[in-house]
């Protein structure tokens, strides 16, 4: 009789076990969870805006003035082509634009905008990135005055091996063919104040 | 150029010491060695501002204040 009964309460025993101990095991998990030390972010929200502000320094000493005014009121550069022939937009057979003055639209982070200034007609979009494999500051991306200038600097240093390297769309594909024609409309505004204004600096050179 | 950080000084030196010179080439090619390009901002006969990229110590103006390194480019998507 007593041998079945300590059966009988190890039997139970064993059941309520199984029942109580995962909710003891959560219980003591949930604890530790939040006695646990979380190790603090050490991202400092001021540090992109210092290297956005150390960008624009440097863009600035880089830049002729007109480029740099016109960056810091109209968010882009306008970078003359000097190849001797515009980039085409794979028409075949002779194209009549050859030879006419064409111009880059330079935005941070959005691809390089070729147009022909005299029509405001678009003809590719340059898709370009400027990569640091490296990540020193845990970002790929350079700040965007940066990016500007390292596509000024490829444009007007190499413009030839730049567009090697860039992958070529025709417009539209990312950069939205009315917003560049606002902004075309917003420079042929811009550049008509600033004539109207003040006299040509040293550093400022007419169109080709 | 650095992401997420701008401009950081490399090395600075001037070319007409040996020494400096030395550690001057030495942080050039270091940094090409990173997959850097290397750009010099200067002033054409014009009068317009451009760049002039480098690819070895030697094709830097030896009357150039920086040369401005920045990752290299690729084509984006």
């Amino acid at each position: 009789m007593l041998l079945a009964a300590i059966t009988i309460g190890v039997v139970i025993v064993a059941l309520l076990w199984d029942l109580v101990l995962p909710s003891i095991k959560e219980s003591v998990e949930r604890y530790k969870a939040r006695r646990a030390i979380i190790p603090g972010s050490s991202h400092d929200p001021g540090r992109e805006r210092r290297a956005e502000a150390r960008a624009r320094q440097l863009l600035r000493s880089c830049v002729n003035d007109e480029e740099w005014s016109m960056y810091r009121d109209l968010g882009f550069i306008r970078v003359w082509g000097a190849l001797a022939r515009a980039p085409r937009r794979g028409r075949i057979g002779d194209d009549p634009r050859a030879g006419a003055p064409y111009a880059y639209l330079v935005y941070p982070h959005k691809p390089i905008v070729a147009y022909l200034p005299q029509t405001s007609e678009l003809l590719n979009e340059y898709c370009v990135e400027f990569p640091d494999e490296t990540r020193p500051y845990g970002s790929a991306r350079l700040p965007d005055s940066d990016d500007v200038l390292a596509k000024w600097m490829a444009l007007t240093g190499d413009e030839r091996r730049l567009l090697a390297t860039a992958n070529m769309h025709l417009p539209g594909r990312q950069v939205d063919p009315k917003q560049v024609r606002r902004d075309l409309w917003r420079l042929s505004q811009w550049e008509r104040e600033r004539l109207r204004g003040t006299p040509r600096s040293p550093g400022e050179v007419p169109a080709p | 150029m650095k992401p997420g950080h701008g401009e950081v000084l490399i090395a600075e030196g001037d070319v007409e010491v040996a020494d400096q010179e030395e550690l001057l080439v030495q942080a050039f090619r270091r940094q090409l060695d990173l997959g850097m390009w290397a750009a010099v901002p200067e002033r054409s006969a014009s009068g317009r501002r451009e760049a002039r990229m480098v690819k070895a110590f030697e094709e830097i103006p030896r009357d150039a204040d920086r040369v401005i390194f920045f990752p290299r480019a690729a084509g984006g998507a």
